[in-house]
């Protein structure tokens, strides 16, 4: 039998793919489309205490082998989320995480712990891509120390799973790795949307409301994986990995970088059945290579160890 | 709502420079309904990466079919399409004209298109109730790009003059409304933003209700992105999704 499972605090997913927060609603929304119970977890769009409205129109844009967003956050908030989706949840097979976007660090608090006395709930992914309203808006996942406190402040308040998310447009993603590591955090999500902007240049306005967006898709898929490698030399705790990916061959490629499992983002809007199609890929990969274990493919790279990722680079 | 590999049936030139694609689906075309549309995924490739919306424009049996013109990547690929290739279709998708067409509360429906807009009518003239009276109006920016199938006797507006009203298509509702009067009109329309914004107006101006389809950019098609807000005009929410609450609203709730 092949072991696809694997564990994060003692929390088992049946699979090593997931669904991304923002891209899978609250898991409930097609049905028709995919059977949720087969992926190996589900992460939620991202919630605050709040419902959020999010920002005006347009708030997509596609670029080459990608797209800009812009959602805003816009959320149902907990309570409509306790009120209305964790029913629906607790009858799903497969893990949920629940995300949390937060604009003070006292608003990540009250969300966890809103949430954390559900059971359906597994454990948290916390989205620091968020502007800190009392510090000028300034993204608190670029600034470690924040990290840090975040990090310490939520593991204060569950035992369940504390999932990192860290954002790309930094200089060291190692370095917030290691300070959401070091303040107790189970795991880390890598990665986040890069900065990224788009003109229209017949009517000279910028391709979405806010100027500036969140890149993702496949476009981005070679810089995740090098933010997955860098996190990996650098931190003990597992690596969710993201990114790009659309296929089973992406998905082992991140698994080999450094990442114990992975997320699908952009490309469930393709195809939303994507996450149990690569789950589905990794396995049979397996089987063909006689790999017992999925996880025997975890930074199974063949690399020179020895050069620092930094060094390699000058 | 289902996701299926159809096969084209074919790929036609049905005004100049305006394509219809059909494909064959038991499963889209039989759940159907006017002003309902499908997402597309034109390849199998990385680029265009997203599925493409278009409304469905006719239902025969099992044959589904949308109009376009090329205007990028995605449109470019799907004109040239064969009998017998492949296309990834999601849908049928939204709330279409359905419950506004079926009302008891109207007797005449006026329907409006600008340009390509005219999508969702040949459907919805198929299937409205032979008790409503329907009038037909569309504009295009000259004779040969009016999209006639399926719509029988149509008032036509042409920007350059070469066919009927010489003008846009709003301003041909408004002069004909001038000299006629319909029992309980109710408009049905699509188009481009600025048509119907007029038409919004007109249409409160007047006491008529007004049903748009509108368009704008989608990632999911089917609400997992979020990407696709409208704004409403006190409403609940501050915005709605145009790919699941839409693509038609009652122009009276959100800002078209
Ligand atoms: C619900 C819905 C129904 C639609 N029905 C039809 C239809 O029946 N027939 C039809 O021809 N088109 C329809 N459209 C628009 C259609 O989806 C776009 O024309 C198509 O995505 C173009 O793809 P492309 O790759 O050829 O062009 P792209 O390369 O994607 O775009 C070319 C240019 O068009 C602009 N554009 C792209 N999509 C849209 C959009 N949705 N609205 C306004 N501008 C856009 C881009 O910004 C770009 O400047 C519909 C859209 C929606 C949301
Ligand atoms: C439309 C959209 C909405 C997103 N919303 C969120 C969100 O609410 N919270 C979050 O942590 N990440 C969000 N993300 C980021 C994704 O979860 C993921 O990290 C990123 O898109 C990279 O993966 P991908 O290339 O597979 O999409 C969003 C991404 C997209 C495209
Ligand atoms: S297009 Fe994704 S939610 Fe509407």
């Amino acid at each position: 039998m092949m072991n696809e499972t694997f564990t994060i605090a003692g929390v088992t997913f049946r699979n090593r793919v997931l669904v991304a927060s923002g891209t899978f609603g609250y898991g409930d929304e097609v049905p028709e489309l995919v059977d949720a119970d087969k992926l190996g977890g589900i992460v939620t769009k991202s919630l605050s205490m709040k419902p959020r409205d999010g920002n005006p129109a347009p708030r997509i844009a596609e670029t080459a082998s990608g797209m800009l967003n812009s959602i805003g956050l816009a959320n149902i908030g907990v309570q409509k989320f306790i009120d209305e989706k964790i029913p629906k949840l607790s009858s799903f097979a497969s893990t949920v995480i629940a995300n949390i976007a937060a604009s003070s660090v006292e608003e990540y608090c009250a969300v966890l712990e809103a949430l954390d006395p559900f059971k359906v709930v597994a454990g948290f992914e916390i989205n620091v891509s968020c502007p800190n309203v009392k510090e000028g808006g300034l993204s608190f996942g670029t600034d470690k120390v924040k990290v840090a406190l975040i990090t310490r402040e939520l593991r204060r308040r569950t035992k369940k799973p504390l999932i990192i998310k860290l954002t790309p447009n930094v200089t060291h993603i190692s370095e917030f790795a290691l300070a959401a590591e070091s303040e107790g955090a189970d795991a880390v999500s890598v990665i986040n949307t890069l900065i990224g902007m788009a003109i229209d240049i017949r009517t000279r306005k910028t391709r979405i409301s806010t100027i500036t967006g969140g890149l993702s898709g496949p476009a981005i898929k070679p810089i995740a994986i090098a933010k997955v490698y860098e996190v990996y030399r650098a931190v003990q705790i597992p690596i969710i990995g993201i990114g790009g990916i659309t296929s089973w061959e992406d998905a082992v490629e991140f698994l080999l970088a450094g990442a114990s499992a992975v997320q699908i983002g952009t490309y469930n809007f393709v195809d939303p059945s994507a996450g149990v199609k690569v789950a589905e890929g990794i396995k049979l990969f397996c089987e063909k290579q006689s790999i017992g274990n999925v996880g025997e493919l975890v930074g199974a790279m063949e690399a020179q160890r020895s050069l620092s990722v930094i060094e390699s680079w000058l | 709502m289902i996701q299926t590999h159809a096969p084209v049936h074919s790929v036609e030139e049905i005004a100049s420079g305006i394509f219809r694609l059909s494909f064959r689906s038991r499963e889209v075309a039989s759940a159907a309904l006017p002003g309902q549309f499908v997402n597309v995924k034109v390849n199998d490739s990385l680029f265009p990466l997203l599925r493409r919306p278009f409304s469905i424009f006719s239902v025969e049996s099992e044959a589904v079919s949308i109009v376009f013109n090329v205007i990028g990547e995605g449109t470019r690929i799907l004109v040239s399409k064969k009998p017998g290739d492949v296309v990834d279709v999601i849908g049928p998708l939204g709330n279409g004209f359905s419950v506004a067409m079926d009302s008891k509360n109207y007797k005449t429906a006026l329907i409006v298109a600008g340009g390509l807009g005219i999508a969702p009518f040949p459907f919805l003239l198929s299937q409205i109730g032979k008790d409503k009276k329907v009038l037909s109006f569309t504009g295009a920016r000259t004779s040969n790009q009016i999209v006639r199938l399926g719509m029988g006797h149509m008032h036509i507006a042409t920007d350059d003059g070469s066919e009927g009203f010489a003008g846009n298509v709003v301003d041909l509702l408004e002069e004909h409304l001038s000299h006629h009067h319909y029992e309980l009109p109710r408009i049905f329309c699509c188009g481009p933003a600025r048509m119907l914004k007029r038409l919004s107006d007109f249409a409160q101006k007047k006491g008529i209700e007004c049903y748009a389809s509108l368009e704008c950019a989608m990632a999911c098609g089917v609400g997992l992105c979020q990407g696709c807000p409208v704004e409403t005009i006190n409403g609940k929410k501050k915005y709605v999704l145009v790919c699941k609450e839409g693509p038609v609203f009652e122009t009276s709730t959100v800002f078209v």
